[in-house]
């Protein structure tokens, strides 16, 4: 189901405790903080790890997230825009990560570049309402997804490495 | 010299190939057009679109089917199922229909049916439009261009299904989902409980082997959120099933059977007549059609479901009741068992219901695509903690990392 690394870089993750979407009003704060804080702890393990693989944020009203993932594949780093909308069945739905510059061309994506997840992820997601949040999704989705997906797309020729200018950040 | 019957017989003969020329013509400009009919009518004449339909009144299967131009229908999703249930609700002579999708049409649809390869490009509503209007003038549109799911849209989408009715500022008669992932019909889900809205969802499996259509009213019956997806077992075992390099694989066929099931179910609720199934499973590996009705989830995660099925339950206590004959259902009883075999489980009834959580009882060839344990609660050193920062200040020690 899910290999024994993502399992104890999942068990790092703190969980989140409020049940609440973006349309729940007031209980929607202290979710999104939850949700930053989460955030904040995996990017912070993952600097530790040295696997510190995205970046993202919000607007204002945290319903829309964007930002940044790479993939080191043979020394070299290939980055990638990040963006997804918060459902307004979240958190019972997970959010649908996508990788719009990547539309196309892979076979793993549904339209506006969303990646196809694992038959697990769903049913993981879903005995894990509301514990999990997006850092969950990330690192159960996204982190996954890129791992097979783009060592195939550069084998491919597909996605070609954009220069050598992107320093390691 | 020619005589006069053969100059006249050529005379026929070009009249007839210039009224040919003129409809070729006609049709490429497009002012072909049916005209709006203001009256159905049952006069069986090739000229009478609604003929065939009128029909069914002299047959006694429909008592009154001009009824169906005073009703709106919601159809969320115009991909494979959606387009061709709209349609058949257009041919149908349908009043009015909400068309909602954010898709547009590509050349990798053309294995499904209505569209066509000039269209590729367009939106799929619009395009939808074009081609259902041409079809029969006499229906009413709107089309919405936009993803569901979103918060800036949902609302919007609540209001058309609250006020999108043939009347003005009447709600939707029903809302069809044809959508093809969870997300939307949670989100279809939340809006018709939130409304009290009955509503068809319907689904076509990413094998194309299988789907199902499920009314569901809420308050009365089981809705999406009710429990965990359901699926019609095929018989195929998942492990050989092979997904590598592609997320989805569909077939024209499987998707006309679900959209014809779920119109032809339409047409029963709306035009009463025959049995409307609250749902029904379509297995094309074995031809298997299971059929049940499920009650609601008293637990359900969905508080606006549990808020129906309150007002279910006090609509019901108020309406007068009608006895209702018991069967009682006997034991199997074995009559000899000289070595005393009992089945003992290994797990207790307590263990293999906590880790599988409520279950809903189904009909054979349906299950649940999983199953969701009871939840435990969670170790408070393994939740987030509680903080003083400010959302302000999470945002911009996230933005310095």
């Amino acid at each position: 189901m899910v290999d024994e690394a993502t399992k104890s870089t999942l068990a790092k993750i703190p969980l989140l405790k409020t049940k609440a979407g973006p349309r729940d009003g007031d209980l929607w704060i202290p979710r999104l903080k939850e949700e930053y804080q989460a955030l904040i702890q995996y990017v912070q393990n993952n600097k530790e790890s040295d696997n510190d693989w995205f970046r993202l944020e919000s607007n204002k009203e945290g319903t829309r997230w964007f930002g940044k993932c790479w993939y080191i594949h043979e020394l070299l780093k290939y980055e990638f825009d990040v963006e997804f909308d918060i459902p307004v069945t979240y958190p019972t739905t997970s959010p649908e990560i996508a990788l719009p510059e990547l539309d196309g061309k892979t076979a793993k994506m549904y339209r506006g570049g969303k990646i196809c997840l694992t038959d697990h992820f769903k049913p993981l997601w879903a005995r894990n309402v509301p514990r999990f949040g997006i850092a969950h999704a990330m690192a159960l989705g996204l982190g996954p997804w890129l791992a097979v997906e783009i060592p195939d797309l550069i084998q491919r020729g597909v996605v070609t490495h954009k220069g050598s200018d992107q320093a390691k950040s | 010299m020619a005589t006069i019957e053969e100059l006249n017989k050529t005379r026929v003969e070009l009249r007839e190939k210039l009224e040919q020329e003129t409809r070729k013509v006609q049709e490429l400009k497009g002012t072909a057009k049916r005209e709006p009919i203001a009256k159905m009518s049952a006069e069986v004449v090739d000229s009478n679109p609604y003929s065939r339909l009128m029909a069914l009144k002299r047959m006694g299967i429909v008592e009154d089917y001009e009824k169906i131009r005073s009703f709106s229908i919601a159809v969320v999703g115009v991909g494979g199922v959606g387009s061709v249930t709209a349609e058949m609700l257009t041919r149908c002579g349908i009043g009015k229909l909400l068309l909602f999708d954010y898709d547009k049409v590509e050349l990798a649809n053309m294995n499904r049916l209505f569209y066509q390869p000039h269209q590729a490009g367009l939106s799929k509503v619009e395009a939808a439009e074009r081609t259902l209007r041409e079809i029969n003038p006499d229906v009413e549109f709107e089309v919405y261009n936009y993803n569901i799911t979103t918060v800036d849209n949902f609302q919007h989408f609540m209001d058309r299904i609250r006020l999108g009715g043939k009347e003005k500022d009447k709600p939707v008669d029903l809302v069809l989902s044809c959508v093809d992932n969870f997300e939307a019909r949670m989100a279809i889900n939340t809006a018709c409980n939130e409304l009290g809205q009955s509503w068809f969802e319907s689904g076509v499996s990413e094998n194309a082997v299988s789907g199902h259509i499920q009314f569901i009213v809420p308050g009365d019956t089981s809705c999406f959120a009710c429990a965990p997806p359901l699926v019609v077992a095929t018989h195929t075992d998942e492990r050989t099933l092979k997904k590598e390099g592609v997320c989805a694989a569909s077939l024209p066929t499987t998707m006309a059977v679900v959209a014809g099931f779920l119109v032809q179910n339409v047409l029963k609720y709306l035009l009463k007549f025959g049995q409307v199934s609250y749902y029904l499973g379509y297995n094309a590996l074995q031809d298997y059609f299971p059929t049940m009705r499920m009650k609601p989830n008293p637990q359900c995660d969905d508080t606006h479901c549990r808020k129906q099925q309150q007002l279910f339950q006090e609509r019901e206590a108020a309406k007068p009741k009608v006895e209702v004959e018991k069967v009682e259902e006997l034991a199997a009883v074995h009559e000899d068992n000289e070595w005393s075999i009992e089945i003992v489980s290994e797990t207790t009834a307590e263990e293999a219901q906590a880790a599988q959580g409520d279950v809903p009882s189904l009909t054979h060839g349906v299950t649940v695509a999983y199953t969701k344990p009871v939840q435990q609660e969670a170790d408070s050193s393994e939740l987030v903690s509680n903080t003083e920062l400010s959302l302000e200040d999470l945002m911009k020690q996230m933005q310095s990392l």
